[in-house]
């Protein structure tokens, strides 16, 4: 099984390349809504990419007010 | 009425005849929410359908938008309208507007022709339920479904219910339901709920595969297996109107709308 700092690397390597932000520009702790520059729609598109990539599900109602990808790997690693 | 004449283009929805198949293209920005202006135009496709089935062996509906395919009802128009009338009157409104979608629904479902939704993207709510009419759902890996109208204090109001109940299990019809959390399309697939899985922006295609597919088949035995393996729940489909409309009078659905209408939350289609 992944650690969790495998896993949040892969989300900040996946979010980066999927909404094509340079990765050296995203850090664990910040708000993912502003650094990827998405919204409601994109956030939905990032959800089911992470749920492909990591063959897990994520319930929208665990994601409920997170907004860092320190805490979206921290929910991902408790589903692996 | 020939299928050669038949192509029109609405405001919200095209439909036209390609090859035996009549295609719905549905392009309301920004993800076609179906408000009063769609279900006249969804009454115009309906007749069509009606009109043309003897010469015609499947109906493709699918959408041209990014967003998905379709994000439901249009909640800031009952809002605004709900807030314009008296409270009998928004009811009674709410009423007429869900029996003239059942009727367009009812008769997708019940139609002789093999139906299919390709979806891509948001399909949420009345979106889910378009769908549901359809014989068959194709989705693309980017599709989510859900049922977030209890978060309003509502239930799914376009016969979604009855027919989720008809096609798939009790755990995840309570699961959609009672949670309005939402499912990617690998799960949609496992649970029943999806045909066929398509790669990205690849379910049209796959659709139009399949009703080329359903071509070969006699009419009359592709009807006649249909109306065998499909009933369609009028009596529960009636009740969840009634329900609706009890549960639409409530101050907590104004409530619940005014708080959609005006949300700036990054995430307003979450529970």
């Amino acid at each position: 099984m992944p650690t969790a700092k495998d896993t949040l690397d892969e989300i900040l390597t996946l979010a980066a390349a999927h909404f094509k932000v340079p990765r050296e520009k995203l850090s664990p702790d910040e708000d993912f809504f502003k650094a990827l520059g998405i919204d409601s729609l994109q956030t939905l598109d990032l959800l089911t990419k992470l749920e492909s990539h990591f063959s897990v599900e994520l319930p929208d109602y665990e994601l409920q007010g997170v907004s860092d990808f320190r805490t979206l790997a921290g929910k991902i690693q408790a589903r692996l | 009425m020939s299928t050669a004449e038949v192509t029109k283009r609405g405001e919200t929805m095209s439909y036209q005849v390609h090859d035996g198949v009549l295609e719905l293209a549905l392009y309301r920005s920004p993800c076609n929410e179906i408000g009063s202006l769609s279900l006249e135009e969804l009454e115009s496709f309906s007749r069509a359908l009606q009109d043309l089935e003897s010469q015609l062996h499947a109906v493709i509906v699918h959408s041209e938008m990014k967003a998905g395919f379709c994000a439901g009802a249009d909640l800031r128009e009952l809002y605004r309208r709900s807030q314009e009338l008296k409270k009998a009157d928004a009811v009674r409104g709410v009423r007429d507007f869900l029996e003239r979608i059942h009727r367009v629904l009812n008769t997708i479902d019940a139609s002789p022709l093999t139906t299919i939704a390709a979806v891509h993207g948001v399909t949420f709510g009345g979106g889910l339920e378009l769908a549901l009419a359809c014989d068959l759902i194709i989705a693309d890996k980017t599709a989510r479904f859900a049922f977030p109208e209890l978060r309003l204090g509502l239930i799914p109001g376009f016969g979604g219910i009855p027919r989720l109940k008809r096609d798939v299990g009790n755990a995840v019809v309570r699961d959609l339901l009672l949670t309005g959390r939402s499912f990617n399309s690998t799960k949609a697939q496992q649970i029943g709920l999806v045909s066929q899985l398509a790669g990205e922006g690849e379910a049209l295609r796959a659709a139009r595969a399949t009703a080329e597919q359903v071509r070969k088949f006699d009419r009359e035995t592709s009807a006649a297996a249909k109306r065998f393996i499909k009933s369609i729940p009028y009596e529960e489909l009636k009740a969840e109107i009634d329900i609706f409309c009890s549960l639409f009078e409530r101050a907590a659905v104004q409530a619940g709308l005014k708080k959609f209408v005006e949300s700036a939350d990054a995430q307003p289609y979450l529970p």
